[in-house]
């Protein structure tokens, strides 16, 4: 029987978190195998994510995000594919379900989904896991009224609790070959009339006025912000466990996003499922999470609390993530830039540094070997992968300026962060390099 | 240009006069206009993405013109630029009508004013190398020897933060901020006074975003130039802009110093975006924010009066009413959903009383039904005198009477927010609603239909 590893969280949190973590994310990899060969998505991601707490992923465009909700649903496509890890998910009911089938998957009331064969982890689809993506046409057929698709999503829940090896619906997780596929049988499947009274329920759940008008309305005839709402009752409809939310406001204007984020708070609320949510805005995680997870090429760099992560960041990533962002609540000083770009993630150029060396201004001899997830002090969650953990910087051990100059000809210099408090803001051409 | 003081420009505009002044501009488009539908005799429908507005700017400063998608932000920067010819209204560029340039006039005003796109993805031909894109404008206009425009175009991309030999480079090789440096390259390229930046950042990350802004503002000093920023980002604008324009459905709502706006905005819509954007700091937690419900109506049929008032937390009651925000808020939703007719009858209650055997509504008590129904769309408890009132009104949709429910509550509840249009004052901050002094005319669409 396999064991799962220790997580620090337990062993050192006191009474702080006494439950056991609901998901145990352990060393997870991802990887595309594309023609231009392997990128590594998703590296060693080590994560636990509580009981009926928001957890947030942020990060830039390209840093995994994405692929890591997929890779915990298990809905990832070809190319790509989970190569490595563990993702440990605590359901005592579900682990007696599978213990005779998968006695190696199952330790105490933990299941490792990743040594799971697909078609049962399916069956947590809805009923436990559920997801909503920053596109609701992804997940909604553009040819079936609403209302009918959340009651096609309440049917198939039913179905999946009651034989827990039944197919998914034809709206859940909808993607284009799906889409191709209801258009060319066009045919409209029935829907039970129970199952379409709680459709409407739930559209009426998630705040969408005249629901029972508005459900036999097509996603076309929807806003932005309905359809955000609709494609959230569709993920309520098996009551999960733990909703995955990838970007849910991303698309939306800043009065419809304060909308949705309320409701998003007053569903966790009211039911208690645990939320991870992924987005790319700090003001949203400041908002909504009690824990985050920055990520930056792949992996996460740093972890903890909101106040760990926001007022003591320690990883150089963090702070410039931080530092980037123009302030609302007054005109404030110079932007403070990261120089340089996201790195490609292609594995023949990721090389054995630390990933962030390049951007990185107090890059060290030492961080030109990948640095592991340290401890940092703070609250018991609070974890980087930068050597800061341990080290001060030294000026000594420093890394030329232009080290990995040769590599990154593009790299921008005349936003160096060096001296953030240049006076003029005249000549640009005394900054160049 | 040189950044020395003069009293008279080239054309004989005195300084203390706008470089842009934009006066009652206007842009629709128009539905169901094709020959088919004038065949069957279907009106025209205008979708009113500009609808008059007016604002001046300076020379050297940056306007900022922020709203919500859809509002006529981006419509707003290609009109004024004439990349789009307007319905109504006028610019002036320096002095002169923009609409009335032909020639060399015309010619002289498309090197004067450029504009930077929000998509540095798609604004850029990729089978070009970036040499000849940031060339191409000095082509057009045929500025220099071939040899002076090689310098040139070298010496702008150093400018923006990339290097002289990036020339033969194609754009898929930069980065979308990379790429957005050459789009600020190719708008430099002519030297010109005027830039419209059309959400300039918002395709790319905060840390890039950074570096571009920086650059914006370098740039500025360095050339003298005059910017209007388009945004739907109000941390950017604020960073950004020396004033600050707000648009809400085509209209400018408010306009002002930037620090003026959101310090003390004057307009409830202002008040409620910057309500809205999340703050990201540990304390954004605990901030009790308001917010606004609803959505934004369609353009294509924007509500009478002002704009907002479908959603206006702060929509003003009829003098003689005494009642509270919340309740006047709540029985206006209800008054706004009676005259749309969207309330689904049959389907009031717990599903199933009102409805006959055949599902057509059918209602039996017609106390309960009124009960049930304040129930299912007040958002606010309304009691006593207002309460008695209500349920008048809505008894008449017992027997189906939506223009007599209309009409009762229209009758107690009217607001000069729906009958007035508020107009935008000529003043250093004026703000387009009822609660401030401003000027305003009768609306001839108001009226019980
Ligand atoms: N189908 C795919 N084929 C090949 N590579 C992929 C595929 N999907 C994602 N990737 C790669 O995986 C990496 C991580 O992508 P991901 O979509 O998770 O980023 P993200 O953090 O969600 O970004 P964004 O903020 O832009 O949504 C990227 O390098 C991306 O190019
Ligand atoms: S490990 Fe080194 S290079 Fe990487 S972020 Fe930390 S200090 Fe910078
Ligand atoms: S005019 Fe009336 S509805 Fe419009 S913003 Fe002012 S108070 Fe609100
Ligand atoms: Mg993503």
């Amino acid at each position: 029987m396999p064991s799962i590893p220790d997580s620090r969280a337990n062993t050192e949190g006191g009474c702080e978190m006494i439950q056991k973590p609901l998901l145990r994310v352990r060393d997870l990899e991802t990887r595309f195998f594309t023609e231009e060969g392997q990128v590594n998505a998703v590296e060693k991601l080590t994560l636990d994510i509580h009981d009926g707490e928001v957890f947030g992923i942020v990060g830039e465009s390209g840093s995994g995000k994405s692929v890591t909700a997929r890779s915990v649903l298990g809905l990832l496509e070809s190319p790509g594919r989970v190569t490595g890890g563990e993702l440990w998910y605590r359901d005592e009911t579900f682990a007696d379900t599978v213990r005779a089938d998968h006695p190696d998957a199952v330790d105490g009331d933990y299941v490792d989904l990743e040594s799971l064969p697909s078609n049962v982890r399916r069956t947590l689809r809805g009923t436990h896991f559920s997801m909503i993506f920053q596109d609701p046409m992804s997940s909604l057929n553009p040819s079936i009224p609403v209302g009918e698709q959340i009651a096609e999503a309440v049917e198939a829940q039913r179905r999946a609790r009651a034989n827990p090896r039944s197919v998914a619906s034809r709206t859940q997780g909808y993607g284009l070959s799906q889409y191709l596929m209801s258009t060319v049988m066009g045919s409209r499947k029935y829907v039970k009339s129970e199952s379409l009274e709680r459709a409407v329920e739930l559209l009426e759940l998630v705040g969408i006025p005249d629901a029972p008008l508005r459900a036999k309305e097509y996603p076309h005839e929807y806003s932005g912000g309905m359809l955000q709402r609709a494609m959230i009752a569709q993920a309520l409809a098996g009551e999960p466990k733990v909703l995955i939310a990838d970007e849910p406001t991303t698309a939306l204007d800043v009065t419809i996003q304060a909308q949705i984020l309320d409701l998003l708070t007053e569903l966790q609320e009211e039911t208690g499922m645990t939320i991870l949510l992924i987005t790319h805005n700090l003001g949203v995680v400041a908002r909504m999470c009690d824990r985050v997870g920055v990520m930056y090429a792949g992996e996460i760099v740093e972890r903890g609390t909101l106040a760990d992560v926001f007022d003591d960041p320690v990883h150089p990533y963090t702070q410039g993530l931080l530092g980037s962002i123009p302030d609302l609540e007054g005109i404030g000083a110079r932007l403070q830039p990261i120089p340089g770009n996201v790195p490609s993630l292609l594995d023949h150029e990721m090389g054995g540094r630390c990933y962030f060396a390049d951007r990185c201004p107090k890059a060290m001899e030492e961080c030109l070997e990948h640095p592991p997830e340290f401890d940092v002090d703070g609250s018991s969650h609070h974890a980087t992968r930068c050597y800061l953990a341990e080290t001060t910087y030294s000026e000594a051990r420093a890394l030329d300026a232009d080290y990995f100059g040769s590599a990154e000809p593009l790299e921008d210099a005349a936003d160096e962060p060096v001296e953030p408090a240049r006076s003029d803001g005249g000549n640009t051409e005394e900054d160049s390099r | 240009m040189s950044a020395d003081d003069h009293t008279v420009t080239t054309t004989g505009r005195p300084t203390n006069e706008p470089l842009v002044r934009v006066t009652g501009l206007e842009k629709y488009f128009w539905e169901n206009d094709s020959l088919i539908d004038r065949l069957l005799g279907d009106d025209p429908v205008p979708v009113r993405a500009v609808d008059g507005v007016s604002f001046d700017i300076h020379e050297g400063e940056t306007l900022g013109l922020v709203g919500e998608s859809g509002c006529g932000k981006s419509t707003t920067g290609e009109t004024l630029l004439r990349l789009q010819e307007p319905t109504g209204g006028a610019v002036e560029f320096d002095g002169r009508n923009v609409y009335d340039l032909e020639g060399t006039g015309l010619k002289a005003f498309r090197r004067e004013a450029q504009i930077v796109f929000q998509d540095p993805f798609s604004s850029l031909d990729p089978r070009m190398t970036v040499g000849r894109i940031v060339r191409q404008p000095l082509d057009i206009h045929d500025v220099g020897s071939k040899t002076d425009r090689r310098a040139k175009v070298q010496d702008l991309l150093e400018r923006v933060g990339l290097a002289a030999d990036h020339v033969d480079r194609y754009p898929h090789e930069f980065s979308g901020g990379q790429r957005q440096r050459i789009g600020i390259a190719r708008a430099l390229a002519l030297e010109p006074e005027f830039i419209v930046l059309d959400e300039p950042t918002s395709a790319l990350d905060v840390s890039v975003q950074a570096q571009v802004l920086n650059l914006l503002d370098d740039l500025q000093d360095e050339f003298d130039l005059t910017y209007l920023l388009i945004s739907h980002d109000l941390s950017v604008i604020r960073h950004v802009c020396d004033r600050v324009a707000v648009m809400y459905l085509g209209e400018i709502v408010e306009i002002g110093p930037s620090e003026e706006i959101f310090e003390s905005p004057r307009h409830p819509y202002t008040e409620a975006l910057l309500e809205s954007v999340p703050r990201a700091s540990t304390d954004e937690r605990d901030r009790d924010r308001k917010t606004i419900s609803g959505d934004v109506p369609s353009p294509r049929n924007p509500p009478t009066g002002c704009r907002f008032r479908t959603r206006c937390p702060q929509i003003i009651p009829p003098d003689d009413l005494e009642i509270d925000q919340e309740v006047y808020r709540a029985i206006m939703t209800l008054r706004e959903r009676i005259e749309n007719r969207a309330i689904t009858l049959e389907a009031v209650g717990d599903r199933g009383e009102y409805e006959d055997e055949d599902g057509e509504f059918d209602v039996t008590d017609p106390d309960a039904f009124v009960a049930d129904l304040k129930a299912d769309i007040l958002e606010w408890p309304v009691s006593g005198r207002h309460d008695e009132r209500v349920t008048e009104a809505v008894m008449a949709l017992a027997s189906e009477q939506w223009d007599d429910a209309a009409e009762q509550l229209a009758e107690t509840y009217g607001s000069v927010c729906e009958r007035e249009n508020p107009g935008l004052p000529e003043s250093a901050h004026p703000a387009a609603c009822h609660l401030h002094d401003v000027p305003s005319v009768e609306d001839d669409r108001y009226g019980p239909s």
